[in-house]
């Protein structure tokens, strides 16, 4: 990456940062959503689990870890989607576009962006889950380095290809950057193996990377085992979805401009 | 010879198969240190041009060519030596005037930011509204705010989508002021999208008439005015738009 490169894709970053910097109520807004989902997980896992305080069992560690993860890969894909939208609600893509901003940098700063705001989320109800209920994330092993970046990926990849239908459909299709994740969480084996699912739909949940890292959690917290062929399936999976995702954004980009949708795209 | 700042051939844009063009056989050449004017009624085909100028729309036909490049092969090249304002494209509006110039300072890759960020605070007289979000200035401040903007790398071509719509004759005065100093400093060429007809004959050294899309007429504004016989270009303007070209001319 060239330097005048990295100084766009900080320039972008600087945008988004800036509105951060005089807002608190923004900073408390990403922080939020996970605080509270640990909150009552954790509560419910040391009710089901009989236990106070720092007596976590394994049962309640594959649940909180499963809320962390998931966690990881919902904000990462909100945060890309969102600081996208931020660009359609001020009506700025217009110059965005007329600026020498290629559409891949505008890919990495929101993709940095999200990594940002997942940290300002998930990091605070990692350390609560720690704090309250004596699960520290970590005891998965250093395998989840690795399942930490394919769960981003992922949701960078679910991010991309909203991102594309927003510039078919406008704002329009904004509902999706909020609520597309849920919509895979069942089948993603957040909370429960594969093995549970119906035969049928087995094959459906192991094209989602994100089951493999869940089956790979629960392999190390449950039977101590690094899980590497999780992680390489999770990696590769990424790989695909990424690219039929880049696919799309790039033909979807490029509709727009034939459109001439970039100048009138807003609320 | 000097490259032009802009080369037009035969720029065509048609929205949806069946449709009327929005613009057809569009071509000419605008040189560097020369400001044209865009004029035509609502629906001539003016934005949509500029929209192509910039690479924000894909011809349907015809090549642009900016600064020696391409646009339909090296657009990234050319748009860091152009820019662009226009009253209807916003900046972020919860950004402060200042951040919003350093954004565009760093996606333009300016050098000596900060200096170059204050030389266009004192130039545009925005020092008493520096720290204020963009979206909590009267229009004539935004206006200065964007031509700020689009000044920020030093274009050596500027296009302008009615750079002075909805401002008060003082402001709008003082903004064809700047314009004109931008253009005796750097030499720089500049295409001037514009419903004011006063703004243009100040400004313009070559006006495009445009009518459904199509260069109905083009000349100097004087030239313009020997040749339909009238005492300003709002008259011309009427002329052309209301069909009475053939027999005015």
């Amino acid at each position: 990456m060239s330097a005048q490169s990295a100084r766009r894709i900080w320039g972008l970053m600087y945008r988004h940062l800036a509105l951060y910097r005089r807002s608190w109520p923004r900073v408390l807004e990403l922080m939020y959503w996970p605080v509270l989902q640990m909150l009552v997980w954790g509560f419910v896992t040391a009710y089901l689990a009989g236990v106070q305080q720092n007596a976590a069992t394994i049962a309640a560690g594959v649940l909180l870890g499963g809320v962390l993860l998931w966690e990881v890969t919902l904000r990462s894909q909100m945060g890309f989607a969102i600081s996208f939208l931020e660009e359609v609600w001020s009506r700025n893509l217009g110059h965005l576009f007329v600026s020498p901003l290629r559409p891949w940098e505008l890919v990495a700063g929101l993709a940095a962006m999200s990594v940002l705001r997942t940290a300002a989320g998930v990091g605070p109800a990692m350390a609560l889950a720690f704090l309250l209920y004596g699960f520290g994330v970590w005891t998965i092993g250093p395998v989840l380095v690795g399942f930490l970046a394919a769960l981003m990926a992922m949701g960078w990849a679910v991010a991309l290809a909203v991102t594309a239908l927003i510039l078919r459909h406008g704002a329009g299709a904004e509902a999706l950057a909020w609520g597309v994740m849920f919509g895979l969480a069942p089948f993603a084996a957040v909370f429960y193996p594969v093995a549970v699912l119906p035969g049928w739909l087995q094959p459906v949940a192991l094209a989602i990377p994100a089951a493999h890292v869940f089956e790979g959690m629960r392999a190390a917290l449950i039977h101590g085992v690094l899980a590497w062929d999780h992680l390489a399936w999770a990696v590769l999976l990424d790989g695909v979805w990424m690219a039929a995702s880049a696919w799309i954004f790039l033909v979807q980009f490029h509709e727009a401009r034939v459109r001439g949708a970039l100048l009138n795209m807003g609320e | 010879m000097d490259t032009p700042a802009l080369l037009v051939e035969g720029l065509a844009k048609t929205y949806r198969p069946g449709d009327r063009p929005a613009v057809e056989g569009l071509t000419f050449t605008l040189p560097m240190g020369q400001t044209w004017g865009l004029l035509g009624g609502n629906g001539a085909g003016k934005s949509t041009t500029i929209a192509m100028l910039l690479g924000l729309l894909v011809p349907s036909a015809g090549r642009v060519v900016a600064l020696g490049h391409d646009m339909a092969t090296d657009r990234f090249a050319a748009l860091a030596r152009m820019n662009f304002s226009s009253p209807y494209i916003a900046l972020p509006h919860r950004l402060t005037v200042e951040e919003n110039l350093r954004v565009y300072a760093h996606l333009y890759g300016v050098p000596e930011m900060e200096r170059r960020i204050a030389d266009l605070i004192e130039a545009f007289d925005l020092g008493g509204f520096a720290k204020r979000p963009a979206g909590q200035l009267s229009a004539g401040q935004k206006t200065r705010v964007a031509l700020a903007k689009a000044l920020i790398n030093r274009p050596a071509l500027l296009l302008l989508d009615e750079p002075t719509a909805s401002l008060d004759p003082d402001t709008g005065d003082w903004v064809r002021g700047a314009l004109e100093r931008y253009r005796a400093e750097t030499g720089a060429a500049m295409l001037l999208a514009s419903h004011n007809m006063g703004e243009v004959e100040r400004l313009c050294d070559h006006v495009l008439m445009l009518k459904g899309g199509r260069v109905v007429d083009a000349g100097s504004p004087m030239a313009l005015l020997a040749k339909y016989g009238r005492r300003d270009l709002e008259e011309v303007f009427l002329d052309i738009a209301r069909g009475r070209a053939r027999e005015a001319a």
